[in-house]
């Protein structure tokens, strides 16, 4: 199986942590992951702002990069919704039978990590341990456009010495929302302290999710106030300790 | 052109190309009913805060007169099966003169056990629109056999050619802060009497 | 003492007037939240919902494909049963007939049933302007009439006053309009809603004509159906001898078994309960039973135009529950007026643009915006409506409608630059060594920093990217 990792253009250019922490833990899985170098971005924050024909350039570097891998490995929720059900709009409109069958053949092939490991790998204890307390924020289109269910969870039950507590109003938005957080940056923010006040009852060290972008957003929040609790990529915590358990 | 074939000449222009829809699927019709569908018709009345009353067929006067209390005041449709001796019985009294009527008595067409619904299709016994609706108190007799399971029953037996009211529960509203309170503009007191074995 | 949506501001300057106002932020999250668990209790006892579901939708749409049919069979079967119908290509149209009807029977006044319908084509404004008072009837659509407030919910238009508010409106304004309320009148709910009895009784025995709209109209039968809880509506479809009932072409269903599907999902859907306290069904005249005089009007009023975008049509499907505003994360923060339309919400967030079409009117053009595109509007949605995906076309449409556009406004530059950059890796590359790592990520976003960082930190940009690091780390050492 020829296995990919899309590092998303938030994780590559701000957040390298991730898409590394996410090499490491496949690493230790044993999966042989590559990293083609012409990929750029999933297009989405074109799409989702109206600008579906500049997402078309986007759209045909992943298809140029990611064509022909068995898995293409995503560690964001909404990246990963992207690719799978909004790159055939972008294809529709350009007119080009080439790329529409290009995306129908690589759609399907689109794993969020938290999906590649448990329905993939099969695994739910990655052999990692992170001795905190720790709360999952699901993200929405983890949640409602990929619907990964329990996935994540179960991967953080199986973390030793990790405490998961509960999120008050969990399934709630956080407010990112990609350019909504700028367009109605006002309402973005009122749903983020929301969240952050939550994330702070819960009386977690750290805050887990699968999708740096609503991290960026509730982290910053967070660190404005000077919060103590520090938000980490579901990623990162699974690849944290020496992997001795697994 | 007039309104009406410019509005359909755009509804056509609108839907030319659009694709045929699938069958609907009914998997929502037919369930088997459930047992004890009286006993749940009389909990799912009570639960939205109607009066329950439950007699035998020769007990009938003697709940109404329970239900009516020491109201005299009461107006009848014409073909109830009891007989009132101090009711009046509606003879198209306009609106003010019911309401200055305390209760009204009627049957009903149907019963729906899983939404505690009455069902008045306003045939003899259920008197016309208004009766049930101006004076304050409505008792409403149901037969046992009138309940149904649920709301695709009720509709298959209901007959559309018929004005009807369903009604579930004394008037309510939630408006005030979505909290749910009952008595408003319909009658404030709603009391089913169900008749066993008929 | 009307109030209008007209001249409303964009979405986001109106959200941040909304946001400011604590009291409308606590008023809307503790009736949002109480509405939101009720839904969830009586959903989760059908163990059919999804089937419902699916049918509500696919009813629906069979609806919408042949219309025009149904709208025939619909006007012949109401026309059998004595029913006048109109055809109202526009608000105009539609509200001349109610006037027509009014000035007929020399009638200075009537009653309304809340209606969505009439809402939206300004009814009550129209005929205050002809000397007719159309008095609402609804508990919600009082207490805004008499506060010459706006509606901001489909349900409950009242939903951003609390108890004092509304006692404060009734106890200062109820005069005016008729009997005045009790001079003793406590915020206690049961109370204000004893009030609103009396004062709305002397009305209901008194009107000759009465307008309502309709939840739905059955084709085949020419049934016409008003789903409410309070009783209003009973009185106003019942007592007076005129009935004028205003009724968007989208709510036809073909025929009356259809209704099966929707008594079950509408009041779960919407007040939260099993089933709502009473339903009004009629075709046309009864002789000796309500009103002896039915009109009917058929109102387009933008619909045919929202029916022929391919993605946006299934937005016709709305039944009015408004669980999507009860759920909206953006809705439960900023209220239904800074939606500026009586349909507020997710679903007014989509179908005030195809009603209106987008392009011309940066308030409406701004609606399609106002949503963080969670998802919780779809789940919810008891016909299945893709509130998300239809919002994500529209704002195509809406760039698309400016492309032509001879200087690009500068989210579009940005847009087309960063659409350069991320059609090919190299270039990528090349402007990540010009913007500078290391730096914070500011320097990028240049002037949209102020609109994140006002209250968010920005991350700072990592001294060496995740690409770099690969070819440093892997490439490099033989792994792909």
């Amino acid at each position: 199986m020829r296995v990919a990792l899309m590092a998303t253009c938030l994780g590559d250019l701000i957040f390298p942590d991730v898409p590394r922490a996410t090499v490491r833990l496949l690493d230790r899985l044993g999966v042989q992951v590559e990293f083609p170098m012409g990929q750029t971005c999933c297009g989405q924050p074109f799409v989702n702002t109206g600008y579906v024909d500049e997402a078309l350039p986007a759209v045909r570097a992943y298809a140029d990069a990611f064509s022909g891998f068995d898995a293409v490995v995503i560690p964001s929720g909404s990246c990963a919704g992207s690719v799978r059900h909004q790159h055939s709009l972008a294809a529709r409109r350009s007119g080009d039978p080439a790329l529409e069958a290009a995306v129908a053949a690589y759609a399907p092939k689109a794993y969020e990590l938290s999906e590649f490991l448990v329905d993939v790998l099969g695994v739910t204890d990655v052999g990692a341990s992170f001795p905190h307390t720790v709360a999952y924020h699901p993200t929405c289109h983890s949640l409602r456009m990929l619907g990964l269910g329990d996935r994540p969870r179960r991967l953080l039950e199986a973390v030793r010495g990790l405490e998961l507590v509960d999120l008050p109003h969990a399934l709630e938005c956080c407010g990112f929302g990609g350019t909504f957080a700028l367009k109605n940056a006002d309402t973005s923010v009122a749903m983020g302290l929301d969240k952050a006040r939550d994330v702070v009852a819960s009386g977690a060290q750290v805050l887990v999710a699968g999708d740096s972008s609503c991290l960026m957003h509730i982290g910053g929040l967070l660190s404005r106030q000077h919060s103590t609790v520090r938000v980490m990529h579901l990623a990162e915590v699974l690849a944290s300790g020496d992997g001795a358990g697994s | 052109m007039s309104a009406r074939d410019d509005i359909l000449a755009a509804v056509r222009a609108a839907v030319a190309t659009a694709p045929e829809p699938p069958a609907v699927p009914r998997a929502y019709r037919g369930h088997p009913s459930p047992e004890g569908l009286v006993d749940l018709f009389l909990e799912r009345v009570a639960d939205y805060r109607a009066t329950v009353m439950r007699c035998a067929p020769g007990d009938l006067l003697a709940t109404v007169e329970r239900a009516l209390g020491r109201r005299r005041s009461v107006i009848v449709p014409r073909g109830l099966p009891i007989e009132l001796p101090y009711a009046t019985t509606d003879s198209g009294h306009t609106a003010t003169e019911l309401d200055r009527f305390d209760a009204v008595v009627t049957t009903a067409a149907v019963g729906i056990a899983q939404t505690g619904t009455l069902v008045l299709d306003h045939g003899p016994g259920q008197g016309r629109r208004a009766l049930s609706l101006v004076p304050d108190r409505h008792v409403c007799l149901v037969r046992a056999g009138q309940v149904v399971s649920g709301v695709p029953e009720a509709i298959a037996r209901l007959d559309p050619g018929r004005p009807q009211t369903w009604i579930s529960g004394p008037s309510a509203t939630s408006d005030i802060e979505l909290s749910r309170v009952e008595g408003v503009h319909g009658p404030r007191t709603l009391i089913v009497v169900l008749v066993d074995g008929a | 003492m009307s109030a209008t949506f007209l001249g409303m501001p964009p979405f986001p300057t109106a959200a941040r007037t909304a946001l400011a106002n604590e009291q409308l932020r606590s008023n809307l999250r503790h009736a949002t939240g109480t509405i939101r668990a009720k839904r969830a209790v009586v959903v989760a006892e059908v163990d059919d919902w999804e089937d419902l579901r699916t049918a509500g939708a696919a009813v629906k749409d069979a609806a919408l494909r042949h219309l025009d049919e149904h709208l025939v069979v619909l006007e012949q079967a109401l026309t059998a049963r004595g029913a006048t119908v109109h055809w109202a290509r526009d608000a105009a149209e539609a509200c001349a007939v109610v006037a027509d009807v009014a000035r007929a029977h020399g009638v200075d006044e009537v009653v309304k049933v809340k209606s969505m319908a009439t809402q939206e084509i300004g009814l009550n404004e129209f005929l205050a302007d002809r000397g007719i008072a159309a008095w609402e009837t609804d508990l919600a659509e009082l207490i805004v009439q008499l506060g010459g407030d706006l509606p901001s919910h489909i349900l409950v238009p009242a939903i951003h006053r609390n108890r004092a508010e509304i006692r404060d409106i009734f106890r200062q304004r109820m005069g005016a309009a008729g009997r005045p309320a009790p001079v003793d009148l406590t915020d206690d709910p049961g109370d204000l809603a004893g009030a609103a009895r009396l004062h709305l009784r002397e009305k209901f025995l008194r009107a000759r004509v009465a307008v309502s709209g309709a939840n739905f109209a059955v084709a085949d039968t020419g049934t016409l159906v008003v789903v409410e809880s309070e009783g209003n509506g009973r009185m106003c479809l019942t007592l007076p001898e005129v009935l004028v009932t205003v009724v968007g072409i989208e709510k036809v269903v073909p025929t009356w078994s259809d209704l099966d599907v929707f008594f079950q999902l509408l009041p779960r859907s919407s007040t939260g309960e099993r089933m709502n306290p009473y339903t009004s069904t009629w075709s046309g005249v009864t002789q000796g039973d309500g009103p002896q005089e039915v009109h009917v009007v058929l109102l387009d009023n933008g619909r045919t135009r929202a029916l022929a975008d391919p993605v946006g049509r299934q937005a016709l499907r709305c039944i009015r529950c408004s669980a999507c505003l009860n759920v909206c994360p953006v809705y439960e923060r900023v209220g239904g007026h800074a939606y500026g339309s009586v349909y507020p919400g997710p679903i007014g967030a989509i179908l005030n643009p195809l009603l209106r079409g987008v392009g011309s009117d940066p308030q409406t053009d701004s609606l399609p915006y106002a949503s963080s595109l969670c998802g919780a509007c779809l789940e919810v949605c008891p016909v299945k409506i893709d509130i998300p995906s239809v919002l994500v076309d529209l704002r195509r449409q809406v760039v698309d409608a400016h492309r032509r556009q001879r200087v690009p406004t500068p989210e579009a530059t940005v847009m087309r630059a960063a659409a350069w950059a991320f059609g090919d890796a190299r270039r990528l590359s090349l402007g990540e060594r010009l913007a500078g790592l290391g730096a914070p990520a500011s320097r990028w976003l240049g002037p949209l920093v102020p609109r994140w960082s006002s209250s968010r930190d920005m991350p700072t940009v990592p001294r060496e990217s995740f690409r770099r690091w690969w070819r440093r780390e892997r490439a490099e050492g033989g792994r792909s």
